[in-house]
């Protein structure tokens, strides 16, 4: 069974259909990159999946289990987990608590209330932290750090509820080469524990990384195999010759 | 100094203050300030749901006007003035209602807007005001005079020092609550609610359940606050219920300090003393001079009064929720957070 299936979305805003008829599968471990040219509706099935939002028509199951028309909120605590295009970490908030945020969000109301947990997920805080390079910058406001440290902190966050499924809208924007390379070596680490699906638009760092590649054009599945298969496809190189 | 050092200081003086002050003053001012720590738990009620959880109610004054029609009624037609029955259903009329308009407006479909909260619970309270001045029973426009006293076994708790002390117990009790629940893991899940509602459900949070778990706990702060209030004045009436005292509540936060806490008591106290002092001083315009003042504090020290003392990243960062190590206790697990 694959971990996640979208069958047949379709996603219309008004008389713009920004997704037609998409047929989409992540299974377990896989790194999967969907690429295309700008407009192409990759961010628009992240947000379908993720329940940002609805699908006009299709399915989208998760672990079997149909997740169409079901809240973030519940698709979180099935093990999905987003990091948006666009960083929205709690800039009041320190790097530490917007993380501890993340990772406490499954606790019941009473734990919440009553426990002094936070001496207990110390170890896990900090261990994300360090994982991304943030362990130094701990006790700042997330809004004092770099964009490409917010970019982390946006992916220490979306990884701290240890999710199935990592869905990742262009986590390497305005990040220099250093840190590029940095982020592909983690998420690399990363398919250990859970499946990755990776928007980008540096086709190198798509690449290096990832196994299966997705290609999107207007709205439509136009090519998905092995990082191999989709370099030798005449309709990608077409598109991406005379679009991008 | 630090500003939890700013804040535990400021809650100790208080502290003190109130506890010291009937001790030094008449009659006349017990009662008065007796008022000023009743409204103060009104106040801490709107700083729980605006400042902590952002949600814009200007209706609190509809769960303190009920369950302090709730109370006169219990004692008028029951004759139940126990402490122990009248003041526990204070808390679960205010509960209960702030329960149902909490259903009602935040846990749609879909997540409601600040300015439908805001408009839903202005309605509430102005609907509940004019219901009450229509309906006979309820004593109509005059509301219910003469309330009897409360009492606590054989002796009656009358207004003065006992009634003081009673107030200045809960409202003690109802704070320290307060910065329980703020200090805890669920207050940085408010805090981030506040800060950005819709990335929070993305992490897994029920949004919506836990603003309207919030609200119905604040609820629950002005039923208290609003059979406290009936046995002291020793009667209701509509406007307890009605938009202006929601407002004023508003106001008595925003002008003190929202998310903050103490900031709502030093509000409280600090508008009802001013308002006093100018009423006296001057008798025919002094809610211009007073309006004046509160648009200037809040017009330019949006943070309020405590904002004199603590800077906007004290109160949203480490005052609210700060990062500590635990203590590392070797050969045992460690404690100590927030």
């Amino acid at each position: 069974m694959a971990l996640l299936e979208a069958r047949g979305v379709t996603k219309m805003f008004g008389q713009l259909a920004a997704l037609g008829d998409v047929d989409f599968v992540v299974e377990e471990g896989q790194l999967h990159g969907l690429i295309g040219p700008n407009g192409s509706g990759k961010s628009t099935l992240l947000k379908c999946i993720a329940g940002a939002e609805l699908p006009t028509a299709g399915r989208i199951t998760f672990l079997g289990q149909d997740i169409t028309e079901v809240t973030p909120a519940e698709r979180a605590r099935v093990g999905l987990s987003l990091k948006f295009q666009v960083t929205s970490v709690f800039p009041e908030l320190s790097v530490y608590d917007n993380v501890l945020l993340a990772l406490q969000a499954q606790d019941p109301l009473a734990r919440l209330t009553f426990s002094r947990t936070r001496a207990a997920r110390d170890e896990r805080v900090r261990a994300i932290l360090d994982d991304l390079r943030l362990g130094e910058r701990a006790g700042v406001p997330a809004s004092v750090l770099s964009h490409g440290q917010q970019q982390w902190l946006e992916i220490a966050m979306a990884l701290a509820a240890r999710p199935r499924l990592l869905l990742l809208d262009e986590p390497t924007g305005g990040m220099s080469l250093e840190e590029r390379r940095a982020t592909g070596e983690f998420l690399v680490t990363l398919r250990r524990s859970c499946a990755i699906v990776l928007v980008e638009h540096d086709l190198d760092f798509i690449r290096e990384i990832c196994d299966v590649l997705t290609v999107l054009d207007q709205g439509h599945v136009l090519e998905s195999g092995t990082v191999e298969d989709i370099q030798r496809s005449r309709k990608v190189q077409e598109v991406y010759l005379t679009r991008v | 100094m630090a500003p939890a050092t700013i804040v535990r200081a400021l809650e100790a003086g208080l502290l003190v203050t109130f506890a010291l002050l009937p001790l030094a003053l008449a009659d006349f001012w017990v009662i008065f300030v007796t008022r000023v720590l009743i409204l103060a738990l009104l106040a801490l009620s709107f700083d729980l749901v605006w400042g902590f959880a952002g949600i814009m109610s200007f209706g609190q004054a509809l769960f303190f006007g009920s369950a302090g029609y709730g109370v006169a009624l219990l004692a008028r037609d029951a004759e139940v003035r126990s402490i122990f029955v009248v003041l526990p259903a204070a808390v679960v009329i205010g509960l209960v209602l702030s329960s149902l308009v909490a259903a009602f407006l935040l846990l749609g479909r879909n997540p409601p807007s600040l300015t439908f909260v805001a408009l839903g619970t202005l309605t509430g309270s102005y609907a509940a005001d004019r219901l009450a001045r229509g309906w006979y029973y309820l004593g109509g426009q005059n509301g219910i005079p003469s309330i009897p006293p409360m009492t606590a076994g054989p002796t009656e708790i009358g207004e003065g020092r006992s009634f003081y002390y009673l107030a200045l117990v809960f409202l003690v009790a109802v704070y320290a609550a307060c910065r329980f629940l703020v200090r805890s893991q669920l207050g940085l899940a408010l805090a981030g609610i506040r800060i950005n509602e819709a990335r929070m459900a993305f992490f897994g949070y029920r949004v919506q359940w836990l603003k309207a778990i919030v609200f119905s706990v604040a609820g629950a702060i002005a039923g208290a606050a609003g059979g406290l209030y009936a046995f002291h004045e020793g009667f209701v009436w509509p406007n307890m219920l009605g938009v202006i005292l929601s407002t004023q509540i508003v106001l008595y936060t925003l002008f003190g300090g929202a998310g903050t806490l103490i900031g709502a008591v030093v509000g409280v106290f600090a508008i009802e003393v001013v308002s006093f002092v100018l009423a006296d001083a001057y008798p025919t315009v002094w809610p211009v001079i007073l309006g004046v003042l509160l648009l200037v504090v809040i017009l330019f020290r949006p943070s309020g009064l405590i904002g004199l003392v603590l800077d906007q990243r004290a109160r949203a960062g480490a005052f609210r929720v700060a990062v500590r190590r635990p203590r590392h206790v070797p050969g045992k697990a460690a404690d100590g957070a927030a």
